[in-house]
């Protein structure tokens, strides 16, 4: 089975929603990072391992701090992926990576894709990289059968939620939101609506996020969708030295 | 595009073809925006072409520009500098624009379009600070509340320009995130016009950015190089070589748009050599740099091996930024400009010397193409060469002054080791 088939069904096993946790890879402290996986992964239906970045310019100031604390310990695409090859388990939940463009442009988009089947990873979110612009490194997934995820925002027309949900692999991404990723806002009020018009344009699982922290939200946007997305709030689990698979487990309605 | 051979690509940009839909200059520029900001993109270019191609927008922006930036700009023969120099040397006096540089030219335009798209706020980034000025004074202008986002880093080394933003009613805001400079600023006017992207409307200073910025940016920043033609063609002709300094690429990219199709004339950029050669002691992009993609473009960029920016380093603030317009890439692959660099020393050696010499004040940016002209001209005696002078120096003040300082502490440590 393709690794993107994989993450679909990953996300729709056993029609409870599913919960995909996002960390920034070796965040904390590098030397954790296959542990905080390994338990994040058994508490979550998918994870989605964040490369750092100088200029993650659709980030809050979570993410942020996580990404430069990363960077500085040395944390780059090469060395993810040379940690996810070294791994000794098995996850049931497939991998994600979020990056910038950039790393992934650096790094080739073709020896990426190789890479990525290589080390496990089943797909890719590319915050900056809108369907317009995707070609060159779709082609190179696509290629190897892996996931590259489109994003939707309540800012997304009509026509275009159509399309873009019709290109996606994987699951759509249903930002919550416009703006960026963490804060502790509420939730739109129009939420409901605007998750409803996403599962009718997509024949896809759809999971959404940007600021999610509460068990609340989580039931909240389970009712309209068939997953959430945490982050920012188990960026800030980790750094209080909660463990993970405990705070995820917290969340699930 | 991309497979089109260099020649082809350079007739296309001369033909008016260059962006493209897609907004791209060969295989340079694009859209690389967070899918929130995309309708806003879209929204965005429909306006931007729609209304530079309305009588009655150019109408409005012209009475503006001359009016109100005072247009056309003067362009000076500079005896003093071309008898020093050993060429015929002609400034294109950008300094000489309201609020001091050309960055006024590209803010009144965009606050124009501001306006006639139905925009309530607007948000801008700024380096050395003369984009915020520019900014701040052009939403005054048309009546818009205004936000700049600065890096504390630049805060410091340009305080004067802060107080004048504020004086003309925009909120300043210190970022402290990333590198603390231009780049940093730029990524969070990003992230605040993402959070708004219906009824904000981001007044991007340069050249670079997502289509349709570097477009919009070059056709407001045209007046340079057309005006500088005219002024020249009605003195002495056409010039041997032209010379800008190139951060973003905003006045250089207006300058020499009035002699692309002049192929005698010589085209230069100069970038920021800064302290030295190393990655993070300058700013060099197109000198040193490799195509990627940072801030919605791909175009040269300055990182390391994993894809992550580096910091860079200049004495001047509105060139420390490690991108560059997309049209700048093109015009250095298809050979059309030339981009070298100049020094921290070397600019502020030209400084002093168009100072003393011709009683003009540059801005540390603007040195930096006299500095590269300087060179050319020892090199090429008994020509003629054009200047952009595309701000004036008063933002410096306090850098200068820090430098004088260190130099006189370098002589008295000699003198007292000597002692």
């Amino acid at each position: 089975m393709q690794p993107r088939e994989q993450l679909r069904q990953a996300l729709t096993l056993d029609g409870a929603p599913a919960l995909i946790a996002f960390i920034t890879a070796g965040y904390p402290r590098p030397e954790r990072f296959l542990q905080v996986l390994r338990e994040v992964g058994a508490a979550a239906d998918a994870v989605e391992i964040g490369v750092p970045f100088t200029d993650p310019m659709a980030d809050g100031v979570t993410v942020q701090r996580a990404s430069r604390t990363a960077l500085q310990n040395g944390v780059s695409l090469s060395w993810i992926f040379s940690q996810l090859a070294a791994r000794d388990f098995e996850l049931s939940a497939p991998i994600l990576l979020m990056s910038y463009l950039n790393p992934l442009f650096a790094f080739g988009f073709r020896r990426l894709a190789e890479r990525a089947v290589e080390t496990g990873v089943s797909g890719f979110i590319v915050p900056d990289l809108p369907f317009e612009e995707c070609m060159p490194l779709k082609t190179e997934l696509d290629a190897q059968g892996l996931a590259l995820v489109q994003l939707v925002t309540p800012a997304t027309p009509a026509e275009r939620l159509r399309k873009l949900c019709a290109v996606s692999e994987g699951f759509v991404y249903a930002v919550t939101r416009t703006g960026i990723t963490g804060g502790a806002e509420s939730l739109p009020e129009d939420l409901a609506d605007y998750l409803a018009a996403v599962k009718r344009a997509s024949r896809l699982p759809v999971c959404a996020g940007f600021g999610v922290r509460e068990p609340e939200q989580v039931r909240l946007i389970a009712e309209h969708a068939d997953g959430v997305i945490v982050g920012s709030a188990l960026l800030e689990a980790l750094e209080a030295g909660q463990p993970p698979g405990e705070f995820l487990a917290a969340l699930r309605p | 595009m991309t497979t089109m051979n260099h020649e082809a690509l350079f007739q296309a940009l001369l033909d008016g073809k260059l962006p493209d839909a897609e907004g791209r200059f060969g295989p340079f520029g694009g859209r690389y925006v967070p899918e929130t900001l995309m309708p806003a993109i879209n929204r965005l270019t429909e306006g931007v072409y729609r209304h530079l191609a309305d009588d009655k927008f150019q109408r409005r922006l012209h009475e503006e520009l001359t009016g109100w930036v005072g247009r056309p700009t003067a362009l000076a023969k500079a005896p003093r500098l071309s008898k020093r120099w050993g060429v015929e040397v002609w400034l294109k006096r950008e300094d000489l624009a309201h609020t001091g540089a050309h960055k006024i030219n590209n803010t009144i335009g965009q606050a124009l379009l501001a306006q006639a798209l139905g925009a309530t706020r607007v948000v801008a980034e700024t380096g050395a600070g003369q984009h915020g000025v520019a900014a701040a004074a052009a939403c005054a202008r048309v009546g818009l509340p205004c936000t700049v986002y600065m890096g504390e880093v630049d805060i410091a080394r340009q305080a004067p320009n802060v107080d004048r933003i504020v004086r003309l009613g925009a909120k300043v805001v210190p970022v402290t995130s990333g590198d603390r400079t231009l780049r940093a600023a730029i990524n969070e006017a990003m992230r605040d016009w993402v959070a708004d992207p219906d009824d904000t409307y981001y007044l991007l200073g340069s050249a670079v950015g997502p289509h349709p910025y570097p477009y919009l940016v070059r056709e407001l920043q045209a007046v340079i190089g057309r005006e500088a033609r005219e002024q020249l063609m009605a003195h002495s002709g056409l010039p041997d070589a032209a010379f800008a300094c190139v951060g973003g690429g905003s006045n250089a990219i207006g300058l020499f748009h009035g002699f692309l199709a002049d192929r005698q004339v010589k085209l230069f950029g100069v970038e920021a050599g800064g302290r030295g050669q190393a990655l993070g002691d300058h700013s060099a992009t197109l000198a040193a740099g490799r195509p990627g993609i940072l801030h919605g473009a791909h175009s040269m960029l300055l990182y390391d091996d994993d894809g992550q920016i580096q910091e860079t380093h200049t004495i001047a603030a509105g060139l420390d930024y490690p991108g560059v317009g997309p049209e700048h890439s093109l015009l250095q692959l298809v050979g059309r400009v030339e981009y070298v660099t100049a020094s921290d020393t070397e600019a502020l050696d030209a400084l002093e010397e168009c100072c003393s010499l011709e009683g003009i004040l540059p801005a540390l940016e603007s040195a930096h193409a006299l500095a590269g002209a300087k060179r050319w001209a020892k090199a090429n005696p008994d020509t003629r060469i054009l200047i952009g002078i595309s701000g004036r120096g008063d933002k410096d003040m306090p850098i200068l002054d820090q430098y004088s300082a260190s130099t006189s502490d370098v002589d008295g440590g000699t003198a007292n080791a000597a002692a």
